[in-house]
Parts: structure tokens; sequence; C-alpha cells
């Protein structure tokens, strides 16, 4: 009895498992590209949520698609098209690289390229005054340093 | 120059803001159709007045014309349909596409109030509606009669919308073809 108890006990969960995930695919590859698949196509309707985020009725529709493809032995690229010929390049997460994007996939870099340039532009400018400051101080000529004085103390007279 | 780039962070933003604040002016909700200027996709769905009636894409051709996608779980679609019902008096053919709908309660609703529809397209399972890029009905089309889609508007249509998808219908009727966006 204690043994029936047990085992009930230890397949229980397994088939409460099982019914969440009602996708069974043939091989573990193939569950791998589903995830992958589903992760990177967005859903139309609920905008920041990917297909597998979301519980819209929608989403739900092109997840069992993408799970059909997947048991027809579509390839990945295959499946992105059918949903770009439908929905658009919006359901890419990853948007390709054309003349429209391109300011998304380099904008970045000019950004950054822009930046430090500025970088170096301010530092060297910032260099160049320290420099001037320690000329002042410790490169002063002979002459320089009688007149500096003479101003000093005319200065200490006028108090 | 030095008085220019003292201003330069400033020019920077307000160009930045411009920007943002024509973003915000945008909806978001509004997605390109992916399918404009495509002929409509292929199908082979029963009528939604009679089971028995094949439609395919052939029988949304011969005239420019609307087509709905419309469901009874769809509370904008109610909104919606005293407009098609004033567009269909208008004289414009507008053709219906039911969409993950249930048949009887789809026949009641139009014979509650009216059927504006020349022909229904009974689409059970949603699967025209997949080939249609439908995320959220309602959605309306406008096919010329060669049965390509020109246009696609998503949500309710109201007289505003209609004028605009009245101007698409009439240049397609009558004048030459000039490319809608």
């Amino acid at each position: 009895m204690r043994f029936i108890l047990t085992l009930i006990l230890f397949v229980l969960p397994i088939s409460a498992f099982a019914a969440i995930d009602t996708y069974e695919f043939k091989d573990e590859a193939t569950r791998e590209r589903f995830k992958e698949l589903t992760f990177e196509l967005r859903c139309p309707k609920c905008q920041n949520q990917n297909l597998q985020d979301s519980n819209s009725p929608i989403a739900e529709d092109l997840r069992n698609e993408v799970y059909k493809m997947l048991q027809d032995e579509s390839s990945n690229d295959e499946i992105m098209d059918f949903m770009v010929a439908r929905y658009g390049e919006f359901v890419l997460y990853k948007p390709p690289v054309n003349e429209t994007t391109y300011i998304l996939w380099y904008g970045p870099f000019g950004l950054a390229f822009i930046g430090l340039i500025v970088l170096l532009v301010v530092s060297k400018k910032r260099k160049r005054n320290d420099v001037s400051e320690v000329d002042l101080e410790t490169h002063l000529s002979n002459d320089e340093t009688a007149r500096l004085d003479d101003i000093l103390k005319k200065g200490e007279r006028n108090d | 120059m030095r008085r220019f780039i003292l201003f330069l962070p400033l020019i920077i933003a307000i160009g930045i803001g411009g920007f943002l604040w024509k973003g915000l002016q945008l909806d978001p909700t509004e997605l390109p159709s992916a399918l404009l200027n495509k002929p409509f996709p292929a199908f082979e769905l029963p009528a939604l007045a009679d089971s028995e009636l094949l439609l395919t894409e052939n029988d949304l051709k011969g005239e420019a014309a609307l087509v709905n996608v419309w469901a009874t779980w769809c509370p904008s679609c109610k909104q919606e349909h005293a407009q098609l019902n004033r567009i269909k008096a208008e004289g414009y053919k507008v053709i219906g596409i039911n969409y993950k709908d249930e048949r009887q309660k789809a026949n009641i609703w139009l014979k509650k109030y009216l059927d504006p529809y020349a022909v229904n397209v009974y689409d059970d399972k949603g699967t025209l509606g997949l080939d249609l890029g439908v995320y959220g009905a309602p959605e309306t089309y406008v096919i010329d009669k060669n049965g390509v889609i020109q246009y696609k508007h998503v949500g309710v249509v109201d007289e505003a919308v209609w004028q605009k998808l009245k101007a698409i219908i009439d240049q397609l009727k009558n004048g030459p073809k000039v490319a809608t966006q």
C-alpha cells in the first residue's frame, strides 16, 4: 500500500507537467527550435511580448502554426518568411539589415564614434591647458621673475 | 564659433525632442500590412449563410469592395456595424469574413442588426485570417476588382475612416489607377 502511494506521488507531478506542455516534439532539437522561434517572433497584437510569453489568442494561433510547420519539417527561415509575409517585419524581434534599418543597426556605433571624438578633443584641450599652467609656474625666465617680484612688491606697498 | 559650440547641446536636445514628439503622435498598434498591393490570399471556405456553399478568393473579384473581418465576440465590430449598413445603403459592396466565430451566433447577429454584407466567408478556424495577417478584429481591407489588396484599416470604421476608404474605392472604380499607400 505504502509502495503504491509513493509511486503515485512520484508519477503525479509528471502528469501535471505534461498537461501544461501541450506540444509534443519528436526530438529535443525540434523543441529547442520551437523555443527559439517563439522567442524571436513578436506577437502582433500585444506589441511588447513574444509568442512564448503572450496569452493572446493570436499568439496562440501563431504558436500552433510554428508547431505545425516544425512538424512538417520546415526550416527556420521558411517559418520566419511565412510570418513576415503575413505580418510584416514587425514580427521579427531581430530586424533584418536593410536600408530602412541601417540607422537601427549602425546608429549606435556612429554615436559611440562621435562620443569618442568629442572625448578625445576635450581631453586633448584639457591636457594643453594643464601644460600651459605648468609652463607658467616653472619656466619663468630671469627677466620675468624680476618683473613678478616687482609687481608683488608694488602691491604690498599699496596696501 | 565658440558661441555656436555652446549652443550645440541645446540644438541637439531640441532636435531629439522633436523626433520623440513625433514618435508620441504615432500609433504603435497600427502595423503596416504586409499584403498591400498583393492579391487576396487563396482560400476555400464555406459561406456563413450556407455551409454547403464553398467560396474561394475568386468570389471576391469583379468589383472594388471592402472586405471586413468581424466576429460576434468583438465589441468594436458591433460599434461599426451601423456604419457598414450605411455603406451598403450608399451602394458600395462589403464582403464579410466571419473570423473565429460561431455560425449560429453570427447568423442571429445579422438578422438582429441587419446584414450589410454581399457575402460572408465563414472562417471559424481563423486560417484565412492568418493568411491575411489579421491580428485583431475588426479589420477592413479595400480590394480592387482583381482582388488585389489596396488598403488596410485596423479598428473601427467610422464616418471619417469611411470617407478615406470611399475615396480609394472611387479612385479604383473611376480614375486611372493611382498607387495608394
